[in-house]
């Protein structure tokens, strides 16, 4: 799924053709625009023939789901504070894409990442909250990394289908969460809902000055840069993208792929660990099992949304947190159940998974087959 | 206080009883990607075919009081979601295993959608035939409570198992897999024979969901199945794409599936979420035992994008 689009030989084409030559700068670039974007159209469009089906009326659905979104500040920091956990989820799909290997057990990382935090944070409470918080950062990344690393490992070194493990080891670390927070991490004084020791206000993570949205939304922004580096400008994200391509051609070029599939995937777990960390630390304030909330799984349509490139999952992220954030009020207004929104999800995956077959194949994105201008 | 009267022997009976209960929606569903595998694709989506099937079977079963036409409306079901992955794997890009994803969610979410109103109302289940009648000891009768579903299932794979070496049919879904080439050299068309495979897989899926909530649990709820069409799926690769195989298969993972609620049953109450875990643990350990960086898979169809 490289991009074989990006930068190729432009100077070369130099107005080869007539053509301006900044025009055939856009025309090779729009593709990767316009396509997912008529797909995200098209998705809405069928959803609204669904919802129109059951009997509701579409565009009080939509003016239901900007308002749920988009249509107030309360509204859009309430997008905004579940985009953060969805940036760090979809990373853990987007990295491991790019070497070619679809990683969809991403909740699992998150759910263990969480649970690392919290045990860390509560051994070491009594020390300086700038200490605990790291150090809970550093638990959450290494949980989810090693989780996800292991799949990978098992990947490059046993040849075991990493979607099929990933979504095994998803449930795996969900027993375990259950086991740890049912005995051995328990705070005996929570009934109901099992969960760890809450944390002590200190250790936890505030909210951006001026914003009801916490610091998780930076973090996540931040990794989405720095995984956009790491993929575009480095000689490992050059690896990983030739290893993505054609692992033979690579291990004929002498990359070590073993090292490069384990490194990207662990640090891939790692995301969707902080992801955990973030939601202990910044909304739950203890682990338990609002840990599995289904971050991991929309996570997976945002970085397919994004077509696993780490700088537009930021918008689409966004968009993604919105919709989730709507659910609530399109229930309460328009008494449909929750699922609704994971209905729409699932169409718009299916058409953005359908609209692969329309790469190449529209001339205008392809200045090469362009007619000489008079 | 009827478990303590036969001791520690009620483990490995109520293992054996739920491998029984437990097998028999692996059983369909590992047949039906068995098929599908087979003919050269593979369908990750099952898992969300199966709740859907789950959803249906019982929603017809409230509403007609049959719990035969729920069946039939969940093979349906599946049926229809099958032909749809099918047919849209076709198109040059699209790829069979994000699609399968795709539709696992999909599968899910409209099954809660429509399943919502469902949840409260009573079904009638599928019929059991009670093999235990011999026995005074109810751990023995309830064991051997067979449902008419499991033994269907024990004789689908014989069939199957037959078809695939014997019959026209079987033998244009295998070189289909094998290489879409020779196929189409054999004037067959690759697409069509996948896309039936795909709608036959998605069918008995279908059927597997209706077990579920129309026997064992016997209730729709919004957790009916929690992978169970995923690890079948597995499975299929453990089996080596043989029916026999993914009949023994289902049931050592039913008994694995078994092994919690069975230690439960005789107070041992720690560790349960470890115990539930045990089937996820299992297929874990046999993909890695069975898969190897430097051969392919004995008996794996040629066209299969998982084990290329």
């Amino acid at each position: 799924m490289v991009d074989t689009v990006t930068g190729a030989g432009m100077p070369a084409l130099f107005g080869a053709r007539g053509y301006p030559p900044v025009l055939e700068w856009i025309a090779r670039r729009a593709e990767a625009f316009v396509i997912p974007l008529a797909a995200l159209v098209v998705g809405m469009a069928l959803f609204s023939l669904f919802i129109a089906l059951v009997g509701k009326s579409p565009i009080l659905l939509y003016e239901t789901m900007w308002r749920g979104g988009f249509g107030s500040w309360f509204s859009i920091q309430n997008s905004l504070s579940r985009a953060a956990p969805l940036l760090l989820a979809a990373l853990c799909v987007a990295l491991p894409a790019r070497l070619g290997l679809v990683v969809i057990g991403g909740e699992g990382a998150i759910v263990l990442g969480g649970v690392g935090a919290a045990a860390i944070g509560v051994a070491l409470s009594g020390s300086p909250s700038s200490i605990v918080i790291l150090a809970m950062g550093v638990a959450g990344m290494a949980a989810g990394g090693i989780w996800i690393g292991a799949v990978g490992a098992l990947r490059h070194y046993r040849a075991v289908n990493e979607t099929i493990s990933s979504l095994l080891m998803a449930y795996i670390a969900i027993a375990l969460m259950n086991q740890l927070v049912e005995r051995p991490l328990r705070d005996p004084a929570s009934l109901n809902k099992p969960s760890t020791q809450p944390l002590a206000d200190i250790y936890r993570i505030g909210n951006i000055p001026g914003m009801d949205v916490h610091w998780g939304l930076v973090v996540g922004v931040v990794a989405c840069v720095l995984s956009w580096v790491l993929i575009e400008k480095t000689r490992w994200g050059f690896a990983a993208r030739i290893a993505g391509g054609n692992v033979r051609a690579a291990q004929v070029q002498g990359l070590a792929v073993g090292p490069l599939i384990v490194g990207f995937t662990a640090l891939a777990g790692g995301f969707a660990g902080l992801a955990g960390m973030l939601e202990v630390a910044a909304v739950q304030g203890s682990a338990n099992a609002s840990l599995a909330a289904g971050y991991g799984y929309t996570g997976i349509l945002v970085a397919f949304l994004a077509r696993h490139n780490p700088l537009a999952i930021i918008p689409v992220a966004i968009l993604l947190g919105g919709i989730d954030a709507s659910g609530g009020l399109i229930q309460r207004r328009m008494d449909l159940p929750d699922a609704t929104v994971l209905v729409l999800q699932g169409m718009i995956f299916i058409v953005i998974l359908f609209s692969e077959t329309f790469y190449g194949r529209f001339k205008a994105f392809n200045p090469d087959l362009w007619k000489r201008a008079s | 206080m009827d478990a303590t009267e036969i001791g520690l022997w009620g483990v490995p009976l109520a293992i054996l009883g739920g491998a029984i209960r437990v097998s028999t929606p692996f059983i369909f569903v590992s047949l039906g990607e068995a098929i599908t595998e087979r003919s050269g694709r593979i369908n990750l989506g099952l898992e969300g075919t199966l709740v859907f099937g789950a959803m249906t079977a019982y929603a017809v079963a409230v509403m007609t009081n049959s719990p035969w036409l729920g069946l039939l409306a969940a093979a349906f079901a599946g049926l229809f979601f099958g032909l749809f992955h099918g047919w849209i794997c076709k198109f040059r890009g699209v790829n069979d295993i994000a699609i399968g994803i795709a539709l696992m969610l999909f599968g899910s979410g409209l099954a809660f959608f429509f399943g919502k109103p469902f949840i409260k109302p009573k079904a009638p289940n599928l019929p059991a035939i009670p093999f235990g009648g011999w026995s005074d000891i109810p751990q023995v009768q309830a064991a051997l409570d067979v449902n008419v579903l499991f033994l269907i299932g024990a004789v689908l794979s014989v069939i199957l198992w037959w078809a695939f070496r014997n019959t026209r049919a079987g033998l244009i879904v295998r070189v289909v897999g094998d290489s879409s080439d020779a196929a189409r050299a054999m004037g067959l068309n690759p697409d069509t024979v996948r896309l039936l495979a795909t709608g036959v897989g998605g069918a008995l899926a279908g059927i597997g969901g209706a077990y579920l909530s129309l026997y064992y649990p016997g209730s729709w709820t919004e957790r009916i199945s929690s992978g169970q069409g995923l690890m079948a799926v597995a499975l299929v690769i453990f089996a080596r794409w043989n029916p026999l195989g993914c009949f023994a298969a289902a049931l050592l993972f039913g008994g694995a599936g078994a092994l919690g609620p069975a230690l439960q049953s005789v107070g041992v109450t720690q560790g349960y979420y470890l115990f539930y875990a045990a089937p996820y643990i299992l297929t874990l350990i046999i993909m890695i035992v069975t898969s190897s960086p430097t051969r392919t898979l004995a008996g794996a169809p040629g066209e299969l994008s998982i084990t290329k």
